[in-house]
């Protein structure tokens, strides 16, 4: 929630350039889809693969999204 | 027949690693997500090459409805996860609140997602405005199907549960309707960063 309201706030460029906030406002999304992934759909306690496999998720999709975003 | 609490280990996970639904409910989200994250990629992709466009439009959304959109389904999720919880401790009248409760965020997200569309709408903005909007009415619009097919799940749901009959076989089921609408507020998550947030 908390996030969710930081992000809000980079959205509307506070602090700092749009550039970097908007690799933080991507940045703090993953970490969100990241607990909900982990805590919400339980991966947190799956076996080992299916943890690996989400995790590597998070920071593929997220790493590709800042660079296509112009990183 | 599996025996009534035989999920009760699920209870302390740290036991057995074990992964919560069905497998065939982790084939689809897998794929969804794929899909999802090469049509994130694709957007943005495309709006480097016409940024001013792009922002200018983004500009134009409705941010308030985003937020409260991102908060409504979190909330959902959150009450789907004490479902669940409910569930597997056997408490029927609390898994039937708690999926009602989300029913009820859902609602509460759809009709702000109508709102917002005839707002759009109205001001003349349609799916070929121009590219950004091209991509925010087929990327909310798919994820709002998303959506629509998830409140047929959780109204479903909280049917289901309100028996007190809590076979390891109907929990399983509970907990990939669970996961499939997780997967639909974690989408949202990504999509209110991308097209409301960045500039």
């Amino acid at each position: 929630m908390a996030a969710t309201l930081i992000s809000w706030g980079f959205g509307h460029g506070r602090g700092t350039g749009p550039q970097a906030a908007g690799i933080a406002v991507i940045a703090i999304a993953f970490v969100k889809i990241r607990y909900v992934i982990l805590d919400f759909m339980e991966l947190r306690t799956a076996p080992l693969g299916m943890r690996v496999a989400a995790e590597a998720w998070c920071v593929l999709v997220c790493v590709t999204l800042i660079l296509l975003y112009g990183a | 027949m599996p025996e009534v609490g035989q999920l009760s280990h699920a209870a302390n996970p740290a036991v057995e690693r074990r992964l919560p639904g069905e497998a065939g409910i982790w084939i689809m989200i897998f794929g969804d997500m794929m899909v999802f994250s090469i049509m994130f990629g694709v957007f943005l992709f495309y709006r480097r090459a016409d940024l001013a466009l792009f922002e200018s439009s983004r500009a134009h959304l409705n941010q308030t409805f985003g937020l409260i959109n991102t908060f409504l389904l979190l909330t959902s999720s959150w009450f789907v996860a004490m479902a669940v919880q409910a569930a597997r401790a056997h408490r029927a009248r609390a898994a039937v609140i708690m999926f009602r409760l989300a029913l009820a965020c859902a609602v509460g997200f759809s009709l702000l997602k109508i709102a917002e569309y005839t707002q759009k709408v109205r001001a003349g903005i349609v799916i070929n405005s121009n590219d950004f909007y091209m991509y925010y009415y087929m990327l909310t619009g798919i994820h709002f199907l998303h959506v629509l097919i998830g409140m047929g799940v959780l109204a479903f749901m909280a049917n289901y549960v309100a028996d007190g009959k809590f076979s390891a076989i109907k929990v399983g089921h509970i907990e990939s309707g669970a996961s499939f609408w997780h997967m639909v507020d974690l989408l949202w998550i990504a999509l209110f960063a991308l097209l409301y947030l960045i500039r």
